[in-house]
């Protein structure tokens, strides 16, 4: 994985004296809190309902051990004895006072992390493929584009003051595990048909109270003109964005506003000017990057055979691991969602133990997941069982990746000062409705995911089934969403009538299973179903 | 009449009155000019030949839009004085003197010392803007 050079170094611990100067001044009063707030924004601290809430970056969802024990470490010194895994691969902290913030920060720069852009109107983390440079079907492993860009994009002086937050997500599968096209920008790394690799560029894709799925706005993007392009695509954005509510401000509603083709004219113009300015990186800077993203030393001729006796291994290898393009080898997802726990929460030693498995089994790799789930990209298929055992141990080895347990929720009224209604009680009452391993198999690949308020931080539009907290009269009240997708099929849910009480939203996602368990036709999934008989069967069962 | 806290540059201080996008156009005499966050800096390009100062205005500093129009005019080749005005921030002096800025007039007087630390404070940049003159750390590691 990548590794800071002199420069990376010096531009994070600079960014910790700047952060610890600002939080000087605004505990000596030369800064008000309106004054301060964007400007801790910027380095990922939020106020929130209960104390600060510290977000650290992981770019792209890599970690090495290392840094995820230090993870764990902060969580036990500064928070509660845990951590949070969000949907944007990064981690957050629930319980942090201002005053610890620049010495957290400093420590996280020791280990080559930082909270640089994690929150604010700004081009935020780049997030990609949990599985890359481990899966069998990828085109190119997309993270040294991801890291070129985070480079460029960090403390880019003409976009640090957006109309609003700027995700991107780079890609480079058919499969897409990014939800690449609910992003300001997605990026495909693609290859053409003179086999030169390129970018696809999406824009103007994104979820909240007006989800939008992206158009695509240039086929091919070639690598000596990425950064190029990419700047022409935001400069048009921070100048023609809506500013004048922030509601309306994100590049989605510029795309719909101008329209794709008007949009795309605008960023070809912009393109074509840029192109005269000298701002594109060499192609030996990408080509530097791509020495840190080289295999593994995989041993060669490793087995593929594994012991399956024992049964709850056997679901777990079923459940949790994706082929890998190694022979011999495996990649190993982590569920962070025990049934009736916290989706995304591990505790300080979970961490530590996740850090130390990787260390022996995944050469020192772990992945974030937007699932909110943690990764090990390469574990020898001889090594499995062990690493299983050890999560077991743990309460780490539950088995329902992509099932009905495997919840996405955002932190809801519990934490957040935005949200109308609570998350995490729902998910609760969710994976124990559907605790059994046996029914959680029958069900299949069902992702359910919950946002507590329209801004949709849960990704509720992009559930199979997804769930809505509103604030119903002073009542917490739950809209139900069916058929959203975030794959390469991406969707979006339609509700599918009248909210319910908390309870009641769990009594009515097992009627949805259970008209699809009726209607299923083959390997069908939940979604699947869906798509052929449509909402009529389940809106009767949920309200007859 | 705003007061210039910081400037870099060794001419003369310009302090001809500044005049709206619509008016410079039609004013052939006028030399300065002040830019709104929603005017096009663009629309000067014609007359950059006359223009010895450009004010832009920063009503809030959380409006970047003030960033892309001095960038724009420095990339079309002016060289005169670029003023930022109005609400400016200690922490954001760095990044606007990076997209073209070289005068620095805030509403409210900024601390001396916190603003000359700020103006110093990052010695490498990840990008090049082509307008400061800076390299790009891509540049220095394959120099």
């Amino acid at each position: 994985m990548y590794k800071y050079d002199e420069y990376d170094q010096q531009m994070v611990d600079t960014r910790v004296a700047e952060f610890r100067d600002q939080v000087r001044r605004r505990l000596a009063g030369d800064l008000t809190e309106d004054q301060f707030k964007p400007l801790r924004l910027q380095n990922g601290l939020y106020l929130q309902l209960h104390a600060y809430m510290l977000r650290v970056a992981v770019p792209y969802g890599t970690l090495n051990s290392a840094q995820m024990t230090l993870l764990g470490d902060i969580a036990d010194k500064y928070d509660r004895g845990y951590g949070h895994f969000t949907t944007r691969q990064n981690i957050q902290y629930n319980w942090i006072k201002l005053e610890d913030t620049p010495d957290i920060l400093a420590e996280l720069a020791k280990v080559e992390m930082h909270a640089i852009q994690t929150s604010g109107n700004c081009i935020r983390n780049i997030s990609s493929d949990q599985y890359a440079g481990a899966a069998a079907e990828e085109i190119v492993d997309p993270r040294p584009y991801a890291e070129l860009l985070r480079q460029w994009s960090s403390f880019h002086p003409e976009f640090l003051v957006l109309p609003r937050k700027f995700k991107i997500a780079v890609i480079a599968s058919e499969t897409d595990r990014a939800a690449m096209r609910l992003h300001d920008i997605g990026i495909k790394m693609v290859k053409n048909d003179a086999g030169e690799i390129g970018a696809q560029f999406y824009a103007g894709g994104g979820m909240g109270r007006t989800p939008m799925i992206a158009p695509l706005i240039r086929d091919f993007v070639p690598l000596d003109q990425l950064i190029t392009y990419a700047e022409a695509c935001l400069r048009v954005y921070n100048r023609y964005g809506r500013r004048d509510n922030k509601y309306k401000a994100r590049i989605k509603i510029l795309v719909h506003e101008l329209g794709r083709d008007e949009y795309v004219r605008q960023v070809e113009e912009e393109f074509a000017h840029l192109l005269t300015q000298p701002i594109e990186p060499p192609l030996a800077e990408l080509e530097r990057i791509k020495t840190h993203f080289t295999d593994p030393g995989f041993e060669a001729g490793a087995s593929d055979d594994l012991d399956l006796t024992d049964p709850d291994f056997r679901l777990w290898v079923e459940r949790n691991t994706h082929a890998h393009k190694q022979a011999g080898y495996v990649i190993a997802t982590v569920s962070l969602k025990p049934v009736g726990g916290i989706p995304g929460d591990a505790s300080a030693d979970q961490i530590r133990l996740m850090a130390q498995l990787a260390k022996d089994y995944s050469f020192d790799e772990l992945r974030v997941t937007h699932a909110q789930n943690i990764v090990f990209p390469h574990v020898k298929k001889a090594d499995l069982y062990t690493v299983w055992q050890a999560l077991d141990a743990a309460g780490l080895a539950t088995a329902n990746l992509d099932t009905v347990g495997d919840i996405i929720a955002c932190p809801g009224l519990d934490y957040c000062a935005l949200a109308n209604a609570r998350s995490i009680p729902v998910a609760q009452k969710i994976s124990e409705r559907f605790g059994s391993a046996e029914r959680q198999a029958e069900i299949g690949e069902l992702k359910l995911k919950i946002s507590g308020c329209i801004n949709a931080c849960g990704h509720h539009h992009a559930g199979h089934i997804g769930i809505l907290g509103v604030d119903k009269k002073g009542l917490e009240n739950y809209q139900l969403l069916l058929g959203g997708s975030e794959g390469a099929d991406t969707s979006l849910g339609q509700i599918t009538g009248p909210g319910f009480t908390e309870d009641g939203v769990v009594d009515a996602i097992e009627k949805a299973t259970e008209v699809y368990l009726a209607n299923k036709q083959g390997e069908e999934r939940f979604l699947d179903t869906y798509r052929r008989i449509g909402m009529a069967p389940f809106k009767e069962a949920i309200y007859g | 009449m705003v007061e210039v806290q910081f400037r870099f540059r060794e001419d003369e201080a310009v302090n001809d009155p500044a005049v709206t996008v619509d008016a410079f156009a039609a004013q052939t005499n006028a030399t300065a000019v002040r830019i709104e966050p929603g005017d096009d800096a663009r629309d000067l390009l014609p007359h950059l030949d006359r223009l010895s100062l450009v004010e832009v205005s920063f009503p809030a500093w959380t409006d970047g839009r003030g960033y892309s129009s001095a960038r724009i005019l420095r990339e079309a080749g002016y060289k005169g004085e670029m003023r930022a005005v109005g609400d400016l921030v200690i922490d954001m002096l760095h990044h606007l003197k990076r997209c073209g800025f070289d005068a620095f007039a805030p509403d409210k007087a900024l601390n001396d010392q916190d603003a000359r630390t700020a103006f110093d404070r990052w010695e490498n940049v990840y990008q090049a803007t082509a307008v400061d003159g800076r390299p790009a750390i891509w540049a220095k590691r394959h120099g």
